[in-house]
């Protein structure tokens, strides 16, 4: 197996897709000639030709609308936005076209599309570059909402994203593109969605996350095993569809449970977890569920980011308070 | 219909100043660019003119006119009842829709509507009782049959327009003939999505025709308050691509427009934007009261320019109609749309099961085990 970084492996399962699937185009903002601003689609013009790789002219609400007739017409669209934050302009066509083009249509008509975003803070981008908008999408019925962590997930689940008949959206964490690395399978291989995954195990808390997080999670958990603190992480992969079982049976298992995200706390995925621990899992806490988020302002200027992100520090502080609640 | 004066029958004063309010109106339209008008409003052909349609295809076009014409009545009637939900009438725009829809072939090309288009879909194979079913509530009313090109009816304005134009440029890259007509409104125009829809047909060649109804009002909003420019034709300029007026209430005007730019796409020169010009002849739905916001001389004023009366005029000067011919027509559209009203109406209410259909392919756990509580407590 060989070792990639993040965005090796999504140009990976994007270039494999698409020898393997000619039905399958791929179309953003300078995806062709430069290759994505983070080089995920570098070579696919070349390989693939202008009429599979469309270099499209700077307007959102376009690129997610026509990936839907493109969808309609038998082709199968992988649309990149340049910025997660950038989806708020073409968010009408996200959310109410294509998320529920099946339902308005009572199945005549499915939107196999995928959404490809890069998000999340802490390389000190201009504004609206950083924000964590998942929690937004997850609120479109007939969307899928996929958050990956690491390089062997994001090329098994894009490939399933790109294969699955309904729209994803399909969030990249900017800070771990070119930082996480890991072994990747050459070939075909497809990573479920619905399907969370404990990276690693420890009897005293949980902690939950999705994408960048993930990695903050296991830092944090290291630095706690450091002071005898030992934690399961739990790395969700998927909001839409949303593990359950895997979520209740993880915090189960050690009756406290700290989440962790890079959205605002308000209204954040995080809230959504703690509500179903307390419908699913109430009986087992032995603590009030914590969340470690970003505070709820606006994503800040660069200078001062390192403040907004949740840190390592936090995440302990949160975990201590937590493991020590009678 | 309204008497008309002639030279033995002089205007009264009432009737001249509905003269002089009609030509404003008609100012209010006119741009710089040219145009096109076959059927005068008294149903004569202007000199040099050609009729471009056969006697019986204008027959047949008067038909779906008409029979648009009845359903609409017959909607707000069942509005009126509680037997139906809001309805958008196409009163006025018959003309538009069905001179568009004539040049298109069901069996390759592709309708995007909006949601003023009943005689265009149902011409191309949506079928009248479900589209009565989707204005009744009835989920079923939203599914369109397998085989019939035809997209759902669209109700965030001009959302449709970029799906219109990612269907027509993906079918061009499969090698297909197909070309796509999206209809909107000068409401819809004024919509970002519109603007970047017509961008990227542009830059693509996309076999598409933008077919802008412009029908004078967005609900209360008239024309002069939409655009500064004088008509919305000419910004297609803008965009890399030919931009025509045609008078909309002339279904020979509108039938030679759009064929023109239908065989022009499928040459694959691209999209053509369409300005058909037109006029509401009444709410913008059932909802909606238009004595807050039309002048009624100005309703009264356009009833002159109805678009059925002038093809029955054209009609009868070519002795291919009258009344007998009238009321037959009339007495099979009417069993029609009784027969499709009735079947709409038989059609299996919803169940609260369909709530929890057609969302995803699969749904997930979390899905199927709302659905179960949901239906164990009905």
């Amino acid at each position: 197996m060989a070792t990639m970084t993040m965005i090796e492996a999504i140009r990976s399962a994007l270039r494999e897709e698409m020898a393997r699937d000619e039905r399958v185009v791929a179309l953003g903002q300078d995806i062709g000639q430069l290759g994505g601003v983070f080089r995920a689609t570098d070579g696919l013009l070349k390989e693939f030709g202008a009429d599979r790789v469309f270099d499209m002219p700077l307007a959102e609400a376009v690129i997610a609308g026509s990936a839907l007739g493109l969808a309609v017409s038998g082709l199968v669209p992988v649309a990149e936005i340049q910025f997660l934050g950038f989806t708020h302009q073409a968010f009408h066509q996200i959310a109410p076209q294509i998320a529920r083009y099946r339902y308005r249509s009572q199945g005549r008509y499915n939107a196999q599309v995928t959404i490809r975003t890069p998000f999340g803070g802490g390389v000190r981008t201009p504004e609206l570059h950083s924000d964590a908008l998942e929690a937004q999408f997850v609120q479109a019925p007939g969307l899928k909402v996929v958050m990956p962590s690491n390089p062997y997930d994001a090329k098994g689940m894009l490939l399933e994203a790109i294969r699955d008949p309904d729209p994803v959206l399909f969030c990249e964490p900017l800070r771990g593109y070119r930082l996480v690395k890991g072994e990747v399978p050459e070939g075909d291989y497809t990573v479920p969605f619905g399907q969370s995954r404990v990276t690693r195990e420890g009897g005293d808390v949980t902690l939950v996350a999705w994408s960048a997080a993930v990695q903050l999670a296991e830092r944090s958990a290291a630095r706690l095993a450091e002071e005898g603190i030992e934690a399961t992480v739990l790395d969700l992969r998927t909001l839409v569809p949303l593990d359950v079982e895997g979520l209740v049976s993880a915090v189960e298992a050690t009756g406290r449970c700290v989440v962790v995200h890079e959205a605002p706390l308000t209204a954040g995925f995080g809230a959504e977890v703690v509500a179903t621990l307390q419908e699913e899992a109430f009986y087992s806490l032995e603590a009030p569920v914590a969340r470690v988020a970003s505070p709820d302002t606006p994503y800040p200027i660069a200078s001062i980011e390192d403040y907004y992100i949740p840190s390592v520090e936090r995440v302990v502080d949160a975990v201590r308070r937590t493991v020590s609640a009678k | 219909m309204t008497a008309h004066p002639t030279a033995d029958d002089p205007k009264t004063e009432a009737e001249l100043d509905l003269d002089r309010k009609q030509e404003e109106v008609e100012q209010s339209f006119a741009g710089p660019g040219e145009r096109l008008e076959i059927l005068s409003p008294d149903g004569t052909v202007r000199p040099g003119a050609e009729v471009p349609l056969s006697t019986e295809q204008v027959r047949d076009a008067l038909r779906w006119m008409m029979l648009s014409r009845t359903v609409d009545v017959r909607a707000i009637s069942l509005q009126r009842q509680g037997r139906m939900g809001t309805f958008s009438a196409v009163r006025g725009q018959e003309a538009s829709v069905v001179g568009s829809s004539f040049a298109l072939d069901p069996a390759r090309d592709w309708i995007v509507p909006q949601y003023r288009e009943l005689p265009g879909v149902v011409r191309h194979g949506f079928p009248l009782d479900g589209y009565l079913l989707y204005w009744m509530g009835n989920p079923a009313g939203g599914r369109v049959p397998d085989g019939v090109k035809v997209l759902p009816l669209q109700i965030a304005l001009a959302a449709q327009l970029p799906h219109a134009v990612g269907l027509g440029w993906g079918l061009k890259l499969q090698g297909s003939d197909g070309v796509v007509t999206t209809y909107f409104g000068d409401g819809a125009s004024s919509e970002g999505d519109t603007h970047e829809a017509m961008n990227l047909a542009g830059v693509t060649r996309a076999p598409v025709v933008f077919f802008l109804q412009n029908n004078g009002w967005a609900i209360s909003t008239p024309r002069t308050k939409q655009t500064a420019a004088s008509n919305f034709a000419s910004r297609a300029e803008g965009y890399g691509f030919p931009g025509v007026i045609v008078d909309g209430n002339d279904l020979f005007a509108v039938y030679t427009a759009m064929q023109q730019a239908v065989e022009r796409a499928r040459r694959g020169e691209g999209p053509t934007l369409i300005e058909s010009q037109t006029y509401r002849m009444g709410a913008h739905n059932t909802a909606d009261d238009p004595t807050r916001y039309m002048e009624p001389v100005e309703l009264s004023g356009w009833d002159e320019r109805d678009p059925i009366r002038r093809v029955t005029s054209w009609l009868r000067s070519q002795d291919a109609w009258d009344d007998e011919a009238e009321r037959e027509m009339q007495a099979g559209i009417d069993r029609q749309v009784d027969e499709a009203i009735e079947s709409a109406e038989a059609f299996a209410p919803p169940n609260p099961e369909q709530i929890y259909t057609h969302v995803y392919a699969d749904p997930p756990e979390r899905l199927r085990a709302q659905q179960r509580a949901a239906l164990d407590s009905h």
